[in-house]
Protein backbone atom coordinates (compact mmCIF):
# COMPACT_ATOMS: atom_id res chain seq x y z
CA UNK A 1 0.00 0.00 0.00
CA UNK A 2 2.46 2.77 -1.06
CA UNK A 3 1.45 6.16 -1.06
CA UNK A 4 -0.19 7.05 -5.12
CA UNK A 5 -0.90 10.53 -5.64
CA UNK A 6 -3.85 9.57 -7.66
CA UNK A 7 -5.61 8.84 -5.04
CA UNK A 8 -6.90 11.43 -2.67
CA UNK A 9 -8.46 8.72 0.16
CA UNK A 10 -6.41 6.23 1.47
CA UNK A 11 -5.39 3.70 3.96
CA UNK A 12 -2.02 3.07 4.00
CA UNK A 13 0.58 0.47 6.23
CA UNK A 14 3.65 3.14 6.24
CA UNK A 15 4.62 6.80 7.47
CA UNK A 16 2.16 9.30 5.84
CA UNK A 17 3.73 11.67 4.03
CA UNK A 18 2.19 15.18 4.68
CA UNK A 19 3.46 17.05 1.64
CA UNK A 20 1.93 13.96 -0.54
CA UNK A 21 -1.69 14.44 1.13
CA UNK A 22 -1.63 18.36 0.70
CA UNK A 23 -0.22 18.05 -3.01
CA UNK A 24 -3.55 16.80 -3.69
CA UNK A 25 -5.49 19.31 -3.17
CA UNK A 26 -3.58 21.98 -4.92
CA UNK A 27 -5.28 24.19 -7.09
CA UNK A 28 -5.20 28.00 -8.62
CA UNK A 29 -8.02 28.94 -7.30
CA UNK A 30 -6.79 27.82 -3.91
CA UNK A 31 -6.48 30.76 -1.11
CA UNK A 32 -5.86 28.10 1.96
CA UNK A 33 -5.31 25.01 2.57
CA UNK A 34 -6.37 23.63 5.97
CA UNK A 35 -4.56 20.91 7.12
CA UNK A 36 -5.69 18.69 10.33
CA UNK A 37 -2.56 16.00 12.22
CA UNK A 38 -4.03 13.44 14.42
CA UNK A 39 -1.07 12.57 16.02
CA UNK A 40 -0.40 9.44 18.53
CA UNK A 41 -0.34 10.59 22.58
CA UNK A 42 1.61 9.36 25.12
CA UNK A 43 -1.31 9.11 27.62
CA UNK A 44 -5.22 7.20 26.97
CA UNK A 45 -8.24 9.08 27.80
CA UNK A 46 -8.22 7.55 31.40
CA UNK A 47 -5.01 8.98 31.74
CA UNK A 48 -3.04 5.72 32.01
CA UNK A 49 0.39 6.02 29.74
CA UNK A 50 0.22 4.37 26.28
CA UNK A 51 3.56 3.12 24.70
CA UNK A 52 2.41 2.99 21.08
CA UNK A 53 -0.92 2.49 18.94
CA UNK A 54 -1.83 -0.39 17.24
CA UNK A 55 -4.54 0.56 14.54
CA UNK A 56 -6.65 -1.55 12.27
CA UNK A 57 -9.03 -0.60 9.07
CA UNK A 58 -11.35 -2.33 6.99
CA UNK A 59 -9.33 -0.68 4.24
CA UNK A 60 -11.86 -0.87 1.54
CA UNK A 61 -14.80 0.76 3.64
CA UNK A 62 -12.58 2.82 4.97
CA UNK A 63 -11.61 4.91 2.10
CA UNK A 64 -15.18 4.47 0.43
CA UNK A 65 -16.67 6.43 3.67
CA UNK A 66 -13.38 9.23 3.40
CA UNK A 67 -14.64 9.82 -0.59
CA UNK A 68 -18.39 9.79 0.66
CA UNK A 69 -17.11 12.13 3.96
CA UNK A 70 -15.70 14.56 0.69
CA UNK A 71 -18.94 14.16 -0.94
CA UNK A 72 -20.89 15.72 1.92
CA UNK A 73 -18.64 18.22 2.00
CA UNK A 74 -18.84 19.18 -1.89
CA UNK A 75 -22.45 19.51 -1.65
CA UNK A 76 -22.26 21.61 1.90
CA UNK A 77 -19.61 24.08 0.71
CA UNK A 78 -19.12 23.56 -2.71
CA UNK A 79 -15.33 22.28 -1.91
CA UNK A 80 -13.71 20.06 -4.11
CA UNK A 81 -10.39 19.47 -3.02
CA UNK A 82 -10.17 17.51 -0.37
CA UNK A 83 -7.73 14.91 0.31
CA UNK A 84 -7.69 12.04 3.44
CA UNK A 85 -4.32 9.51 4.31
CA UNK A 86 -5.40 7.43 7.32
CA UNK A 87 -2.22 4.96 8.67
CA UNK A 88 -2.28 1.67 10.29
CA UNK A 89 0.02 -0.61 11.91
CA UNK A 90 1.87 0.15 14.94
CA UNK A 91 2.72 3.55 15.53
CA UNK A 92 5.09 5.28 18.17
CA UNK A 93 3.90 8.85 20.19
CA UNK A 94 3.91 11.79 18.06
CA UNK A 95 3.24 10.11 14.66
CA UNK A 96 0.35 11.00 12.61
CA UNK A 97 -2.48 8.61 12.47
CA UNK A 98 -4.42 10.61 9.75
CA UNK A 99 -3.51 13.54 7.99
CA UNK A 100 -6.86 15.76 6.25
CA UNK A 101 -6.02 18.70 3.89
CA UNK A 102 -9.26 20.91 2.37
CA UNK A 103 -8.27 23.29 -0.11
CA UNK A 104 -10.66 26.37 -0.70
CA UNK A 105 -10.67 29.88 -2.04
CA UNK A 106 -10.91 31.34 1.71
CA UNK A 107 -9.78 30.15 4.85
CA UNK A 108 -13.02 30.14 6.89
CA UNK A 109 -15.00 27.16 4.38
CA UNK A 110 -11.59 25.29 5.00
CA UNK A 111 -10.94 25.03 8.55
CA UNK A 112 -15.12 24.37 8.79
CA UNK A 113 -14.75 21.54 6.04
CA UNK A 114 -11.16 20.49 8.38
CA UNK A 115 -13.12 19.99 11.17
CA UNK A 116 -15.93 18.43 9.92
CA UNK A 117 -13.71 15.87 7.76
CA UNK A 118 -12.68 14.69 11.32
CA UNK A 119 -15.52 14.69 13.23
CA UNK A 120 -17.34 12.45 10.58
CA UNK A 121 -14.01 10.20 10.20
CA UNK A 122 -14.50 9.42 13.48
CA UNK A 123 -17.84 8.96 13.39
CA UNK A 124 -18.21 6.35 10.26
CA UNK A 125 -14.94 5.18 8.74
CA UNK A 126 -14.29 2.16 10.10
CA UNK A 127 -10.54 2.59 11.98
CA UNK A 128 -10.06 1.03 15.36
CA UNK A 129 -7.50 1.42 17.58
CA UNK A 130 -5.90 -0.15 20.46
CA UNK A 131 -3.75 0.98 23.58
CA UNK A 132 -0.52 -0.60 24.31
CA UNK A 133 0.75 0.67 27.81
CA UNK A 134 2.73 -0.34 30.82
CA UNK A 135 -0.23 -1.98 32.41
CA UNK A 136 -1.51 -4.17 29.32
CA UNK A 137 -3.41 -3.70 26.02
CA UNK A 138 -6.92 -2.26 25.39
CA UNK A 139 -9.22 -1.46 22.03
CA UNK A 140 -10.70 2.03 21.95
CA UNK A 141 -14.26 2.66 21.89
CA UNK B 1 -26.93 -19.56 0.20
CA UNK B 2 -23.12 -18.68 1.24
CA UNK B 3 -22.02 -14.98 2.82
CA UNK B 4 -18.77 -13.83 4.10
CA UNK B 5 -18.74 -12.49 7.85
CA UNK B 6 -15.64 -10.42 8.66
CA UNK B 7 -14.23 -9.78 12.04
CA UNK B 8 -12.32 -6.80 12.61
CA UNK B 9 -10.07 -5.31 16.19
CA UNK B 10 -11.33 -6.54 19.28
CA UNK B 11 -13.78 -9.08 17.34
CA UNK B 12 -10.97 -10.93 15.06
CA UNK B 13 -8.69 -11.00 18.31
CA UNK B 14 -11.43 -12.92 19.72
CA UNK B 15 -12.55 -14.94 17.34
CA UNK B 16 -9.27 -15.42 16.10
CA UNK B 17 -10.01 -15.19 12.58
CA UNK B 18 -10.77 -12.21 9.80
CA UNK B 19 -13.39 -13.83 7.64
CA UNK B 20 -15.70 -16.96 7.66
CA UNK B 21 -18.02 -17.82 5.13
CA UNK B 22 -21.59 -18.74 6.60
CA UNK B 23 -24.09 -20.90 4.82
CA UNK B 24 -27.61 -19.39 5.40
CA UNK B 25 -31.20 -20.28 4.37
CA UNK B 26 -32.36 -17.52 1.36
CA UNK B 27 -34.14 -14.60 2.71
CA UNK B 28 -32.16 -14.43 5.76
CA UNK B 29 -31.35 -11.39 7.16
CA UNK B 30 -28.66 -9.55 9.03
CA UNK B 31 -29.96 -10.48 12.25
CA UNK B 32 -30.30 -13.90 11.40
CA UNK B 33 -26.52 -14.15 10.51
CA UNK B 34 -25.21 -12.33 13.66
CA UNK B 35 -27.43 -15.20 15.67
CA UNK B 36 -25.83 -17.61 13.72
CA UNK B 37 -22.22 -16.20 14.62
CA UNK B 38 -22.80 -15.83 18.25
CA UNK B 39 -24.05 -19.18 18.10
CA UNK B 40 -20.29 -19.85 17.18
CA UNK B 41 -18.33 -18.05 18.44
CA UNK B 42 -19.79 -17.28 21.76
CA UNK B 43 -16.49 -15.09 22.73
CA UNK B 44 -17.99 -12.38 20.58
CA UNK B 45 -21.44 -12.23 21.90
CA UNK B 46 -21.45 -10.24 24.68
CA UNK B 47 -19.79 -7.53 22.50
CA UNK B 48 -22.46 -7.48 19.55
CA UNK B 49 -24.64 -5.42 21.01
CA UNK B 50 -22.48 -2.24 20.51
CA UNK B 51 -21.45 -3.95 17.01
CA UNK B 52 -23.22 -2.00 14.21
CA UNK B 53 -22.86 -3.75 10.59
CA UNK B 54 -22.03 -3.04 6.99
CA UNK B 55 -23.41 -5.05 3.89
CA UNK B 56 -20.94 -4.90 0.90
CA UNK B 57 -19.45 -2.11 2.81
CA UNK B 58 -22.03 0.16 3.64
CA UNK B 59 -23.94 0.57 6.55
CA UNK B 60 -27.39 -1.87 7.39
CA UNK B 61 -30.14 -2.32 9.54
CA UNK B 62 -30.42 -5.72 11.03
CA UNK B 63 -33.32 -6.36 9.19
CA UNK B 64 -31.60 -6.12 5.97
CA UNK B 65 -32.32 -9.08 3.96
CA UNK B 66 -29.23 -10.98 2.74
CA UNK B 67 -28.18 -11.89 -1.04
CA UNK B 68 -25.87 -15.04 -1.47
CA UNK B 69 -22.35 -13.55 -1.76
CA UNK B 70 -22.83 -10.82 0.45
CA UNK B 71 -20.28 -9.28 2.59
CA UNK B 72 -20.82 -8.60 6.21
CA UNK B 73 -18.43 -6.74 7.93
CA UNK B 74 -18.91 -6.41 12.11
CA UNK B 75 -18.13 -3.19 13.16
CA UNK B 76 -16.70 -2.68 17.01
CA UNK B 77 -17.24 1.16 18.41
CA UNK B 78 -14.63 3.06 16.11
CA UNK B 79 -12.20 4.21 18.07
CA UNK B 80 -11.69 8.01 19.59
CA UNK B 81 -15.20 9.57 19.25
CA UNK B 82 -14.04 12.63 21.81
CA UNK B 83 -13.00 15.82 20.48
Amino acid sequence: MLTNLDRPFQVIDGPIVADDVIRRVEDPGNGAICVFYGVVRDHALSGKATRFLEYEAYTEMAEAKMAEIASEIRNRWGIERVAMTHRVGRLGIGEPSVVIAVGTPHRKQAFEACEYAIDRLKEIVPVWKKEIGPGGEEWVE
Amino acid sequence: MHVRARFFAAHRERTKIGHVSVELPEGTMVRGLVERVAERFPEIAPMLGTTRYAVNREYAPLTTVLQNGDEVAFIPPVAGGER
